[in-house]
């Protein structure tokens, strides 16, 4: 391998035109400008499953869905107190996510980890969203910089400070990395075929346990042992 | 008599120490790690971290937005007695990890399992977990109190061999663990690896996550070969080609931290524990004259919580950490 390259170095809005979303690829750097809002499982619940109108006017106000509940707090006289921002894992999420898209015209969504490239070309390319992942995933402190305000909070009476969708205004937030593009290529996907190629000579020397779960099999006939 | 209050008080200032300053051990580990990342994007990640640690310092702002969940360990000298008893140590502890949760502030993450109610501070039933651990040191009136946040989702496994699993079945959960976990970064990898081998499963957890939280980067279990079997499980972790976030890369495992217990007879229950990028622990000594000492090595496992038989002949060195 030898020095690592430093990949390349992105502005985007949070309200992205279809060039800008055209002009990434996997593994860009990308810094945002502009308002993002978090939702994850209990603002997604509560707008798709039990249908309460969304407070905030999508997509205009923004189209970037950060899938993160924020270390902060709310002061008494009503100003908010934000520290760090983490993303959370968004596989956990799909279920939701193509009528979400819909509800919300959301055309990047920020996480932990990305989705399946499968889920992209079914989700993400109809919609023409692209995935963006936190780094590290511990890079909360460089993020809660990134943060020029925290503009309003929905829904923490409903679903609590950590669900609760919060509106805060990005001034050049990131790094977060390219993990989808128009297309629906996986970044993640392709770097796990590239360890793939090494897998079986590094389990040379181990075996399997003696006792089996399910799961190693879904033949509950099966008696796991041996 | 230590005071309640200055328990209190240290409490909530190990609560902030934990979430913004990474502990330095880690720090020299995850250095070690970037300088010789040859990945383009583990490395570009590994940067970011470095840089996030200085951020949440100069800042004063949690390292990470994810609090994991914030738990204590509590130490005492055989001769320490708290002011109000064990009752008002537990409140004092659990006033401070909510006082420091809306303060500094950290992400409420604690829930009821099945209603998610959300006090938004971090306490609950059961929640944050206190344990509890002596040692017979002449040294005094002393209580450690040490506060770990580990992630609380991905990387951890707890699996049942047996002696006829032998070493290859150990690498092969190893293996399993940080593959299934290191994908897409799940683990928040390069992590501090923790096994637990042995005891019961509830130990067998209890010794990996110890192993993972309370030994420090660079530590090496008291028993030689256990120790070359920790050089052993770091080198075939960064063997795997899998770096930071699941990239391409060699640094998946900063240390291999392992714990044994007494088992059954027929069993060798096996543990793996990833304490993460943000490997948030901190540790205060309370002297019952009010002397505080603050550091990041918990000091746990003593020659006397790894004793192994009926009575405790104190050797020389038995406050000696490994």
């Amino acid at each position: 391998m030898g020095r690592p390259a430093k990949p390349r170095e992105i502005s985007l809005s949070t309200t992205p035109t279809p060039d800008a979303l055209a002009e990434l690829q996997l593994g860009d750097i990308a810094y945002l400008d502009g308002l993002i809002y978090t939702a994850r499982e209990g603002v997604y619940m509560r707008a798709i499953e039990q249908k309460a109108e969304i407070p905030l006017e999508l997509p205009k106000q923004s189209a970037t869905n950060f899938h993160c509940s924020p270390a902060a707090s709310i002061n008494e006289d009503g100003t908010f107190n934000m520290g760090a921002v983490t993303a959370t894992a968004s596989f956990r999420f799909a279920k939701w996510l193509s009528e979400w898209m819909d509800k919300s015209g959301a055309k990047i969504i920020i996480g932990k980890g990305g989705m399946t490239s499968e889920l992209y070309k079914s989700i993400f390319v109809p919609h023409c969203a692209v995935y963006l992942s936190t780094v590290g995933y511990g890079t909360g402190a460089l993020l809660g910089r990134g943060i020029k305000r925290v503009v309003d909070i929905h829904w923490e009476k409903e679903v609590g400070l950590a669900q609760a969708m919060w509106v805060i205004e990005a001034e050049r937030m990131g790094p977060f990395i390219v993990a989808s593009d128009l297309e629906g290529n996986c970044l993640f996907e392709r770097e796990n075929e590239k360890i793939a190629h090494g897998l079986d000579k590094i389990y040379e020397g181990t075996k399997p346990a003696v006792l089996k779960r399910f799961g190693e099999t879904d033949d509950r006939k099966d008696e796991v042992i041996g | 008599m230590i005071s309640i209050d200055l328990i209190e008080k240290t409490a909530g200032v190990l609560m902030d120490k934990a979430a913004v300053e990474i502990p330095q051990d880690y720090l020299d580990g995850l250095k070690a790690a970037a300088n010789t990342e040859e990945g383009d994007l583990a490395s570009f990640v590994l940067q970011a971290m470095l840089e996030n640690y200085e951020v949440a310092k100069e800042d004063g702002r949690a390292m990470c937005g994810d609090t994991g969940t914030p738990r204590w360990y509590v130490k005492m000298s055989n001769t320490a007695q708290v002011e109000g008893g064990p009752i008002a140590l537990e409140a004092a502890l659990r006033r401070a990890t909510a006082n420091r949760t809306v303060g500094l502030p950290l992400r409420p993450n604690r829930v009821h399992p099945l209603w998610r109610t959300d006090h938004d501070n971090n306490v609950g039933i059961g929640a944050p977990e206190i344990e509890y651990g002596f040692e017979p040191t002449p040294e005094g009136e002393w209580i450690d109190l040490t506060t770990v946040h580990k992630g609380g989702l991905f990387g951890t496994d707890y699996r049942m061999l047996f002696p006829s699993d032998g070493i290859e079945g150990i690498k092969r959960f190893y293996l399993d663990s940080l593959v299934a976990f290191g994908k897409r970064g799940l683990a928040c990898q390069p992590a501090i690896i923790g096994i637990g081998l042995g005891g019961c499963k509830d130990t067998c957890m209890v010794l990996g996550k110890r192993a993972a939280c309370l030994r420090t980067v660079g530590s090496r279990n008291a028993d030689p070969k256990i120790a070359e079997l920790e050089d052993e499980m770091k080198e075939l972790g960064n063997s795997i080609g899998m770096g930071a976030m699941g990239f391409v890369g060699k640094h998946m495992v900063i240390d291999c931290n392992i714990e044994v217990g007494y088992c059954h007879t027929g069993g060798m229950q096996m543990s793996v524990h990833a304490f993460c990028l943000s490997s948030r622990r901190a540790v205060a000594r309370i002297w019952a004259d009010g002397q505080i000492e603050y550091r990041t090595d918990p000091d746990w496992f003593t020659d006397y919580q790894r004793r192994e038989t009926v009575e405790w002949d104190a050797p020389p060195s038995h406050a000696k950490s490994a």
